[in-house]
């Protein structure tokens, strides 16, 4: 579930890290009076713990494929929300840094699909609700399914809408998120039976460890508040983020076309708005038409589907191209004749 | 759902029985090596920490801002991963071998596109090219800047160095805490896990993950050897005055070269962004043959 830099767009990784960074800032001021307890390196030796338990595979019976676990729920089951939310972001950046496992720029994505819906909303509204402070094994499963089941489905609708927003990928909205739920309500499931399955082990064991059984003082009323705040945010920014897409760019608007109408495709406007956005598109187009003069003095023609696209995009056009190809490739050999350079002359000295 | 998925390590290969052997030997010697590339000496290991989280920022933006149907325009920014890796004496395998491991999502959502999108964008002579194509080479593009560039940052600056200077910038000291532990536990914990895993693949048959009720228990006991692990490095921690807090030994100072790096930097990328050199070193060269 890891996005990339590759696929996103600035404004969507932008707007993702306003909220995913505001939100730590929010679980730090909340962990502030913890800090000297016990709770800090209990989040490092944890973060470590779940980074190790990850390439630890179990079999998944029947399929004779292995999984493992992610680790969102099961940090807030032993944390608490806000502290698993701030360890899930230092698992999602070490993993970023070191393996490149999704981008730096789309961390602020990754941490909210990953990190948001497991421990700040799942958990404390689902989980804890459920399973209460004394559970069995049919609570603690049944909790720990159905919290890992909607933390990942809410995780794969972010990713998809996320994606979308971008407008790099070409998948579809529908068929992008019919993919992407079927498969994360598989994996939903494997995570809820594996973090059920560890839970009841530590419960067993030793239950002073969870974070729900500990005790149920203030632990009961949790308040709405931040939560709400949190949305309200998300919705303006994305919100925000939507109106600048649907102004400049044909693809935010047919989806927002989808979300008003209900149907996926309308039949393409040949007037109107659509047609005025294009061409206030192509008025705005950072990239001016470089056009290559060709020795005959006649453009080319554009082919019928050429011309449908040059609607919808600034068309590259066959001079621009080649130019771009040539250049592409001088600035190639370039980089690798500096890079070579300055080995030789380091190796020499 | 997070994948740490490794393959096996050619060199280590005496006691890998099982593929989760491997993956623990080759991750952590993954990380043991990315952390070695900033132990070097050079001038790209001796700038600011701060200097380079802001190029990195500003080069991610510059790559992922163009429209999705841009490549010439990306070549440009080559020159920064290039002169980094030179100057900065790295080696290129491990760039390659990091980029391998990183590249299946972006590659396979990407694929999609040009089956999807199939409109005859660009034309080279009689060679016709669909947008798809080019948005899906224009997204590996992409793929390759933005994985360099996250991966020339932590080999130019170290963790700890770059934890500390996202502390410098703003980052909330908790998090910095808890970056910095983290990394710290890593090694301890998949130290532990390591001979556990190890334990039981010299007793059992199978091949392959472990059945369920075994992995728990195991997985189970691991957690609980690590948080008694953590309490205990807590009470040593605060025994010596840790107060909630981890302090660097040394702070970097930012000097002229760095704001001259940083100022370099930016124009190249404001001129790679907005000027088309690619397009206009083609056209003059080719205005130059005719």
């Amino acid at each position: 579930m890891h996005m990339a830099d590759a696929l996103i767009s600035p404004a969507t990784g932008g707007a993702m890290w306003v909220v995913s960074a505001g939100l730590a800032l929010h679980a730090a001021r909340k962990l502030r009076n913890e800090i000297t307890e016990r709770k800090v390196p209990l989040m490092g030796v944890m973060g470590a713990f779940v980074f190790a338990a990850q390439m630890i595979n179990f079999s998944i019976p029947g399929t004779g494929s292995s999984g493992h676990l992610a680790g969102g729920l099961l940090l807030a089951a032993l944390l608490g929300p806000h502290a698993a939310y701030l360890v899930m972001f230092s698992i999602l950046t070490v993993q970023a840094l070191f393996f490149g496992d999704g981008g730096l720029l789309a961390l602020g994505c990754n941490v909210f699909n990953m990190g948001f819906w497991a421990c700040l909303v799942v958990y404390p509204f689902i989980f804890r609700r459920i399973a209460g402070n004394r559970p069995g094994w049919s609570r603690l499963l049944t909790a720990s399914l159905m919290a890992a089941v909607l933390a990942l489905q809410m995780g794969a609708f972010s990713v998809v809408l996320e994606t979308r927003l971008s407008g790099i990928s070409e998948l579809p909205f529908g068929k992008f998120l019919l993919l992407m739920q079927p498969i994360h309500l598989a994996i939903g499931i494997v995570e809820g039976l594996v973090t059920a399955a560890l839970l009841s082990f530590v419960w067993k064991a030793r239950p002073e460890v969870l974070d729900f059984t500990a005790d149920a003082r203030d632990r009961a009323k949790v308040s709405l508040k931040p939560v709400l705040i949190g949305f309200g945010a998300a919705a303006v920014i994305t919100g925000g983020l939507l109106s600048w897409f649907a102004s400049t760019h044909p693809d935010g608007l047919e989806w927002s076309m989808f979300r008003t109408s209900g149907r996926e495709e309308l039949a393409a406007p040949a007037d109107g708005v659509h047609r005025s956005l294009s061409e206030a598109q192509k008025k705005t187009a950072l990239m001016p038409d470089y056009e290559f003069p060709r020795p005959d003095g006649n453009r080319e023609e554009s082919p019928p589907e050429s011309a449908l696209q040059a609607e919808h995009w600034p068309a590259v056009k066959a001079g621009t191209s080649l130019a771009g190809l040539v250049g592409s490739a001088i600035v190639l050999a370039l980089a690798g004749l500096v890079g070579l350079t300055v080995r030789l002359k380091r190796r020499r000295s | 759902m997070n994948h740490v998925k490794h393959k096996g390590h050619e060199e280590h290969a005496v006691l890998v029985v099982n593929p989760g052997m491997a993956q623990f030997e080759s991750a952590l010697n993954d990380i043991r090596a990315l952390e070695r590339l900033a132990a070097r000496d050079s001038p790209v290991q001796r700038l600011d920490p701060r200097a380079m989280v802001i190029v990195t920022a500003a080069f991610l933006i510059t790559v992922v801002s163009f429209p999705k149907y841009e490549i010439a325009g990306l070549v440009p920014l080559v020159l920064y991963p290039a002169i980094l890796v030179a100057v900065g004496n790295l080696p290129l395998r491990v760039l390659v071998r990091y980029l391998l491991l990183a590249a299946p999502f972006a590659v396979l959502v990407g694929l999609f596109n040009p089956l999807l999108d199939r409109a005859i964008t660009a034309r080279l002579g009689a060679l016709a090219v669909s947008g798809g194509w080019l948005s899906f080479l224009s997204i590996l593009a992409r793929f390759l800047l933005t994985v360099s560039a996250a991966l020339l940052l932590l080999a130019a600056t170290g963790y700890s160095a770059l934890c500390s200077a996202l502390g410098r910038l703003g980052m909330p000291r908790l998090l910095t805490t808890q970056f910095l532990l983290l990394y710290r536990f890593i090694f301890i914990v998949a130290d532990e896990a390591q001979r556990m895993v190890r334990a039981y693949v010299l007793r059992s048959r199978r091949a392959g993950g472990m059945p369920l009720r075994v992995w728990s228990s195991l997985t189970g006991n691991l957690l609980l050897r690590a948080y008694d692990r953590g309490l205990r490095v807590h009470t040593a921690m605060l025994s010596r005055g840790f107060d909630g807090f981890m302090r660097s030994r040394h702070t970097p100072h930012w000097s002229w070269l760095d704001s001259g790096f940083v100022l370099a930097c930016a124009g190249f990328f404001l001129l790679a962004r907005f000027g088309h050199p690619a397009e206009l070193l083609g056209r003059w060269v080719l205005q130059v043959l005719r």
